[in-house]
């Protein structure tokens, strides 16, 4: 691995970003937006005189870590769809970048506008709503990473099936977050779903995270039923990488073989 | 003096299912050697330049440079090579000097910044350095891509038609800093271009291909007398046309 390499595919990123503060202002405004969004819910549902219940807590915390993983998520989207559309594949792949160098950078692309997204919307939450998101602890650390690593290894399953496709499926990466928010109980427990639903959540490590959240939050301390879920949730996110890291590693092949990294823009394949 | 092996390429083939569209290609290029590439639409050029760059994977065959194998050794060989191609844009919501910047980062470039003042002094791009490539034209963005072809003084250089679409003084400009590198560096160089008076001009010996094999192979000066042609681009018209009259003369 060469850290120059794989900081070429960063700031390649970075030039393109900071070229136009509408770039800048795409990637945080829906994390914004999302904030103040469930911030007014949150502040109304509270009103309505559920005293014993912090809606702001409970919901804004959840809002905050989905919205940094979505945006890891969807970091590692843009920064590969960048290269599709200004067809830059074959400059980089027949240069000395290995793949695993570009996958690294674009996880650091995604992994810098992640962050940044995060601290931006903890800070809103904190002027609009008085809401301190690093109230949970230090737990949020794992939590954080959990959420990191499964955001990382959907960002590459959507890249891959892209890679696989062509362009064209595209589409399929915009409306993955919201999906998975269903299953994730990220807005409620997954007690709430029908049971035959409650199936797909078990294999989500997001679910672990946002069951393990409202549990610190009512009862104030951890308990041995987090701890578990960390673990579980650990465990799942580290596998997920591991194999969407490898099947996109397989794709490049398949195309190094079909040709159609040489050919890949938007209106070949 | 015997010159140095840069590039051997051994019974290089490519197959898409039951297409053949290169056939056991073999050939070498020495230190400070240009080869041209010719043949009509679909031969196969492209094919075996993309097989050289790595980005695309023969169906059979070798391709060495300096002594190793593409296969084996393909980061440390694509450090020693690059190319320039005229399907191949540079990244045009980048500057010039951004787009450098992230190339030199690529290929591991010394001295990044001194080699990039170098080559828009060399390629006259010192005044567009700020602009975003999207905005040149087709000249401004040749030289581009040659610079960034040139970043890391490649001892072995792809050229995919790169004057293509250039008017003739842009394109003598091109030709000359190509040669003139090649002269001062010893780079070979593998040039493909349907503009024959150019092959003529800077190529040492050119390669015909046609339906993906080595049809001949020669002195681009002397090639055409030896099959009856006046010139070049007329040898070209019946390679194009008649193949395989020529195949078995």
């Amino acid at each position: 691995m060469s850290l120059k390499r794989i900081s070429a595919v960063f700031l390649r990123q970075m030039f393109l970003i900071t070229s136009n503060p509408t770039r800048v202002a795409g990637i945080f405004i829906w994390l914004v937006i999302d904030v103040l969004q469930w911030g007014f819910i949150s502040r109304y549902l509270t009103s309505l005189g559920q005293d014993s219940f912090s809606f702001v807590t409970v919901i804004l915390g959840a809002i905050i870590l989905w919205g940094f993983m979505s945006r890891i998520q969807i970091g590692i989207l843009m920064a590969f769809m960048e290269d599709i559309w200004t067809q830059n594949l074959i400059n980089y792949f027949a240069s000395p970048l290995k793949i695993s160098e570009y996958l690294c950078g674009l996880i650091m692309t995604a992994l810098t506008t992640g962050t940044i997204g995060f601290f931006i919307m903890a800070v809103i939450a904190g002027i609009g709503f008085g809401y301190t998101i690093f109230k949970i602890g230090l737990i949020i650390i794992p939590f954080m990473v959990i959420l990191l690593v499964f955001g990382i290894s959907i960002g590459i399953l959507i890249v891959s099936i892209i890679f696989r496709l062509g362009p064209a499926a595209e589409w399929l990466g915009w409306p993955i977050p919201v999906v998975l928010s269903l299953f994730s109980g990220v807005y409620f427990p997954i007690s709430t779903l029908p049971e035959p639903l409650r199936v797909i959540s078990i294999f989500l490590p997001s679910v672990y995270v946002f069951e393990s959240i409202r549990v610190v939050i009512t009862e104030g301390h951890l308990n041995s039923m987090v701890l578990y879920n960390l673990s579980s949730g650990l465990i799942l996110s580290v596998s997920y990488l591991l194999i969407t890291s490898a099947f996109f590693i397989h794709i490049y092949k398949k195309n190094l073989q079909s040709g159609n990294i040489a050919r890949f823009n938007a209106e070949a394949l | 003096m015997e010159k140095n092996g840069i590039l051997n390429i051994r019974e290089l083939t490519k197959e898409y299912g039951t297409h053949r569209a290169v056939d056991r290609v073999s050939f070498s290029l020495k230190e400070g050697e240009i080869i041209g590439l010719l043949g009509p639409n679909g031969a196969g050029k492209t094919t075996i330049i993309n097989m050289i760059l790595g980005i695309l994977e023969p169906t059979e065959g070798t391709i060495e440079v300096l002594g190793r194998t593409l296969k084996k050794d393909s980061a440390a060989i694509k450090k020693r090579m690059n190319f320039a191609a005229v399907y191949a844009h540079m990244p045009a919501n980048l500057t010039v000097r951004q787009s450098l910047i992230v190339f030199g980062l690529l290929y591991e470039v010394k001295n990044l910044k001194e080699r990039i003042s170098y080559l828009l002094n060399e390629f006259d791009l010192v005044e567009l350095a700020d602009k975003k490539t999207g905005v040149l034209s087709s000249g401004e963005m040749s030289r581009l891509s040659l610079a960034k072809a040139l970043i890391n003084e490649p001892c072995l250089l792809l050229l995919d038609e790169p004057t293509a679409s250039l008017d003739p003084s842009v394109s003598r400009l091109i030709r000359d800093k190509i040669k003139a590198y090649s002269e001062r560096t010893g780079a070979a160089i593998l040039w493909t271009s349907h503009n024959m008076n150019e092959i003529e001009a800077v190529c040492d010996e050119v390669l015909f291909l046609s339906r993906g094999r080595i049809l001949l192979k020669g002195n681009p000066k002397t090639l055409p007398m030896e099959y009856g042609e006046r010139n070049l681009e007329e040898l070209f018209i019946a390679v194009a046309r008649e193949p395989l009259s020529l195949w078995e003369g």
